[in-house]
């Protein structure tokens, strides 16, 4: 289990009540984990203790063994938008965690290139930022998350900025991505549809209990199709579980 | 936009030439016909003209420019460093952005000339009095605009980065200072008309040859088109400034980002 949980709450300074409470959650080797819940349920707030953005008040979060004291490459996040660098143009951007590490900048600009090219976005990648899309810059904020191979991907709600058409690509090109190279991945969304998906296991959090509601593990082959009756099935039952919380 | 470009510089030119003609009319019906000023309180473009080609035949023109320049950019690039420094740790430790800020902002507020007193009770009637209050002038505004300009960095690009693994040097380095960029060239930009507008608050005190020290003795030999001269002087030198240095700066950072 490279990384757990345990007993895991959260209380911020200026709030009278627990955010989360209790959670106590593994994540395995070369796993997709979609959390869903809703707004306001703590969902972020759990992807920012597990990136070390935030501190627990109380419990334990161990990745390969080592407690987490601070945000480091291993637990590279995605956000949902605007992290992108104006400043850098495309291949800046994408080889820009390579560059902190150290990276000789011919051997990151190859690696970069070869994740533009993975994105069909190669033709891009003397482009700044204002220059592409929406679908386009989160095609290259995946591309920069990618590249950095961390232990753990996180992910907070990356497609939610965009139309449907677009995020439906795009988490289709996640998918494929993942099958290949069996990244673990812990992944945010408001989309019931984008978890059942994606996810190996989708945790519903609940903003009754402060706390995990459900896991429930999606036995579906890939690639999956959203029109499926099983597929229908998990659909309709997690998006019961998320309607039923009263937060 | 680029097609109509000529032009623009052409209407801007005959917009001036029309000022200027404009400005020697009021002086021969003001002064010599209605006798509304005496010719000695009065300049005219004539005067004015006739006084650019003494100076600049004498040499003390260039040489005044000159020296306010070398002088304005010497005590710029002080305040810079300096205003630099304060801005930065005003907003680094939480102790000096909640003390020392408020006393900045101002300290900010007060024109140059107050500074006048004590630069020439430490430093006499020299070069470093000068500098003394075109640094005193600038410094402040320039150490809030640092301070704006870093709290202004949209968080969520330090989040990123931290979580790629930066360093607190890497974030500095690497994404404070690009991300304020834009900003810290305004401030940069206002700094450099701060201490420009101190210099000759300076400059007029001593005997330092300068643009200040021309304008002053044109005061005192009751010359006013020199004194009208060295204005003007003073007022282009800003201008070319701005367009040299500053929108060419702005236009390679603010075209990358899409500001433009
Ligand atoms: N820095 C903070 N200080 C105080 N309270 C916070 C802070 N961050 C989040 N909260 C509170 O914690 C709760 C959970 O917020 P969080 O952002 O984790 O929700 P979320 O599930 O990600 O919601 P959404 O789906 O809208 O993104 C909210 O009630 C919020 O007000
Ligand atoms: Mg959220």
């Amino acid at each position: 289990m490279p990384l757990t949980l345990s007993n895991v709450s959260k209380i911020f300074a200026d709030s009278e009540h627990a955010t989360l409470k209790h959670i106590n959650l593994s994540i395995a080797d070369g796993e997709f984990l979609c959390v869903v819940g809703k707004s306001g349920c703590g969902k972020s707030t759990l992807l920012n203790l597990i990136a070390g953005l935030e501190m627990p008040t109380e419990g334990e979060i161990l990745l390969d063994g080592k407690p987490v004291t601070a945000p480091g490459a291993d637990r590279v996040v995605m956000f949902q938008e605007h992290a992108l660098y104006p400043w850098l143009n495309v291949m800046e951007n994408v080889a820009f965690g390579m560059q902190l590490a150290g990276v000789p900048k011919k051997q990151r600009e190859e690696t970069a290139l070869r994740y533009l090219e993975l994105m069909q976005l190669s033709d891009y990648k003397d482009y700044y930022i204002h220059q592409l899309s929406g679908g386009m810059r989160q095609r290259v904020n995946l591309a920069r998350s990618l590249t950095m191979d961390s232990r753990i991907l996180l992910m907070d709600e990356p497609f939610s900025a965009l139309d449907k058409q677009t995020s439906n690509r795009l988490r289709a090109e996640l998918q494929d991505i993942c099958m290949q190279t069996r990244r673990t991945v812990f992944f945010i969304t408001h989309s019931v549809e984008e978890a059942v998906y994606l996810a190996d296991r989708v945790v519903v959090l609940s903003a009754a209990k402060k706390g995990i509601a459900e896991i429930v593990p999606i036995e579906l082959p890939r690639p999956r199709h959203v029109y499926d009756e099983a597929f229908i099935e998990y659909r309709r039952q997690i998006l019961e579980e998320v309607q039923e919380d009263k937060g | 936009m680029k097609k109509n470009r000529m032009p623009r510089i052409l209407q801007q030119l005959f917009f001036l030439a029309g000022i200027v003609a404009l400005w020697q009319i009021v002086c021969l019906v003001g002064v010599d016909l209605l006798h509304v000023w005496k010719s000695y309180a009065m300049p005219s473009p004539a005067g004015v003209f006739s006084s650019f080609c003494r100076l600049l035949g004498d040499g003390s023109l260039l040489q005044a420019t000159g020296n306010s320049l070398l002088r304005g950019v010497t005590g710029y690039a002080i305040s810079i460093l300096l205003g630099g420094l304060l801005g930065f740790l005003m907003n680094h430790f939480p102790f000096l952005h909640n003390n020392l800020r408020p006393l900045v902002m101002g300290i900010q507020t007060l024109p140059s000339v107050c500074w006048v007193p004590f630069s020439i009770l430490w430093f006499g009637l020299t070069q470093q009095a000068i500098l003394f209050v075109v640094v005193m002038g600038s410094a402040f505004s320039m150490a809030m605009a640092a301070d704006n300009a870093i709290a202004n960095v949209p968080p969520i690009y330090k989040k990123a980065a931290l979580t790629m693994g930066a360093t607190q040097k890497q974030i500095y380095w690497k994404v404070i200072l690009p991300a304020s960029l834009p900003e810290l060239i305004s401030g940069l930009k206002q700094g450099w008309s701060f201490a420009w507008r101190a210099l000759m608050s300076g400059e007029v005190m001593t005997t330092c040859i300068g643009l200040g020290q021309t304008l002053i003795t044109g005061r005192n030999l009751a010359d006013i088109n020199q004194v009208m001269l060295v204005m003007i002087v003073i007022v282009l030198v800003g201008i070319l400034i701005d367009r040299l240095i500053f929108r060419a700066l702005e236009k390679h950072v603010y075209k990358k980002r899409g500001l433009l």
